[in-house]
């Protein structure tokens, strides 16, 4: 385990245990003996790249922001963790708190930043509470504030807690959020490496891919670069749930294959049930078939079966789940949670879970799946931010795996 | 939901600065030093202190921060957790994240719905009980779970949770 190392094994609460357990030590080796050249050469060696859901190369994003000319820049971290289904970084904030803001010193310090902000959902109210005590912890043992180390490098932190918005979670809507306006995505370029909070460089990443910065600048980018595939590298943390035996966290070596994840560790399923599909990559993503269990896990490989890493829940459904339901369920959250900003997004989610209810009723014809399936690549194409180029994703997905279902509900 | 009527003043007077409610929410303005930005971490203070946000809360908010009410309005109605109504006396909020739904939040809260007599985000007429759902509470790992006044209970039943409802109003 990387990320999760002092899981369960330190106490949160207090900073001595963190150090004694080797924490700052790697911040302490970059602010002292690295130039943030050589930070981000290191962050790049190791291929890391974005845990939130995106997957785009860690390295590269930091190298964007600190090409940018000196002057205000800022680190971001999102840990707004609204998949449903996923609580991995709510884990990690609530048992190892400094090993992301000991992430986001180092990031700052490679960017240039020197102030940062993490995003956490209310629903999280403990993970809040951890942060802010290590936050105060760090600032008393000089780890955070002016002049790290004695150093000229100075690094502030502020907690901002949102207030119920999936869309928040896309890097334009956080922006708005922390500004303390409506959540509200915007066109991107320009990127947030370029102008992000108050039209300023920043640089955002996600809870566990600054987790994993610190361990990567003290063993080492090729050290890190020897776990996993060839396109991805590391460990990740899954939040295995669902019609599964052991439902929980788990972190595992990129590459491992989806069947050994959900029947060895996982258990199987309970009372003798079989898979039917596994679920990733939330309302983003898509579903894993029984017949493909052997996938190994990357990020190239889920995207060739038509679904993503995402920030990586994992739900198990077995034979008596219905694929049209689940994709009505996510249907119905992408709805809710459509900001209103772009038409595609805003009717197409309404329109598409009219469709999905209509078929569930009984009420559907072969003209209506074809509809569905049109407005899917519509909505997909057309939609401004990233929740709704992703929100007809689950349907997609099922249609293409298990389009039997789904022409089982057309009356003949 | 509140409606902005036009016949208040335009500015609220200082007489609700009185009240303690409004002390706490200047408190949280003034370490904010009356930054715009703050908003959000000023209205959820202000949800704290009063239960919800009333219009009254709103506009001095506003007035404070020398923002339009339009703009603080459009906030706290933009973001799921602030309430411009008021709440009953307890919570019961079922998560509908994908791994509750998948083990039955849906039936869980169909039976909530029948006994309370109230449909998902209403509260019961004596004010006693507000039936809501949350997006997932991260809480998967002891699906399905409901929050009974923020107390997490996990591996519910209809029977439990029904049990327990009767006991909260009781």
């Amino acid at each position: 385990m990387i990320v999760r190392e002092n899981c369960g094994k330190i106490n949160p609460e207090r900073i001595e245990e963190y150090i004694a357990a080797g924490g700052y030590e790697a911040l302490a080796k970059v602010v002292l003996n690295l130039t943030p050249e050589e930070v981000i050469a290191e962050v790049s060696a190791s291929g890391l790249r974005g845990r939130g859901g995106g997957g785009y190369p860690t390295g590269l994003k930091w190298a964007t922001v600190a090409k940018m000319p000196t002057g205000q820049k800022y680190v971001i971290c999102n840990a707004d963790e609204g998949d449903p289904g996923a609580f991995m970084d709510r884990s990690v904030l609530e048992s190892d708190p400094h090993r992301v803001l000991e992430g986001m010193a180092i990031a700052a310090y490679a960017v240039g930043a020197n102030h940062g902000y993490i995003y956490i959902r209310a629903e999280y109210p403990l993970a809040i509470d951890h942060l802010q005590t290590a936050i105060k912890q760090a600032k008393r043992h000089g780890l955070m504030g002016s002049q790290i180390f004695g150093s000229p490098f100075d690094f502030k932190v502020d907690i901002r807690v949102g207030a119920g918005a999936f869309v928040c979670g896309e890097e334009t809507g956080l922006i708005a959020s922390i500004e303390g306006k409506r959540g509200v995505p915007r066109p991107r370029p320009p990127y947030p490496a370029v102008s992000g909070l108050q039209s300023e460089p920043t640089l955002i990443n996600n809870v566990e891919t600054y987790a994993n910065i610190a361990p990567i600048l003290q063993k080492g980018g090729e050290w890190y670069a020897s776990i996993g595939t060839e396109d991805s590298k590391g460990t990740k943390i899954f939040a295995l749930t669902g019609k599964v035996e052991n439902a929980g966290l788990i972190e595992v070596p990129m590459g491992i294959t989806v069947r050994c994840i959900v029947e060895e560790m996982g258990g199987g399923i309970p009372d003798g049930g079989t898979v039917k599909a596994v679920q990733t990559g939330g309302p983003s993503g898509g579903c894993i078939p029984a017949e493909k269990l052997d996938t190994p896990v990357s990020y190239k490989s889920l995207l060739e079966l038509g679904t993503m890493m995402g920030s990586g829940g994992m739900i198990v459904m077995d034979d008596k789940t219905s694929m049209v339901d689940v994709a009505k369920f996510y249907m119905e959250f992408c709805r809710e949670e459509s900001c209103g900003k772009c038409i595609p997004c805003r009717a197409g989610t309404v329109q598409l879970y009219g469709l999905l209810n209509k078929l569930l009723n009984g009420h559907g014809t072969t003209r209506d799946l074809e509809l569905m399936e049109n407005l899917c690549y519509m909505v997909k194409e057309t939609s401004l931010c990233g929740l709704g180029q992703s929100a007809p994703n689950p349907v997609i997905s099922t249609l293409r795996y298990f389009r039997d279902e789904y022409e089982a509900l057309i009356p003949s | 939901m509140a409606t902005l009527s036009t016949d208040r003043p335009a500015t609220p007077t200082d007489k609700p600065v009185l009240d303690k409610r409004f002390k706490a929410i200047e408190i949280v303005i003034k370490r904010n030093h009356y930054r715009q930005d703050a908003l959000i971490e000023i209205l959820h203070k202000a949800q704290e202190s009063f239960g919800y946000l009333e219009l009254e809360v709103l506009e001095y908010v506003a007035h404070k921060l020398q923002l339009p009410l339009s703009r603080v309005y459009g906030v706290a109605t933009f973001y799921h957790l602030f309430s411009l109504s008021p709440t009953g006396k307890h919570s019961c909020i079922v998560c509908l994240g994908t791994a509750c739904y998948v083990k039955g939040a849906g039936e869980i809260i169909a039976a909530l719905e029948k006994k309370l007599g109230v449909k998902l985000g209403e509260t019961t007429s004596d004010g006693e009980v507000s039936l809501m759902s949350a997006r997932c509470i991260g809480a998967c790992g002891i699906a399905p779970a409901v929050v009974f006044d923020g107390e997490v209970a996990g591996r519910q039943t209809i029977e439990a949770v029904c049990d327990r409802v009767t006991n909260l109003m009781a």
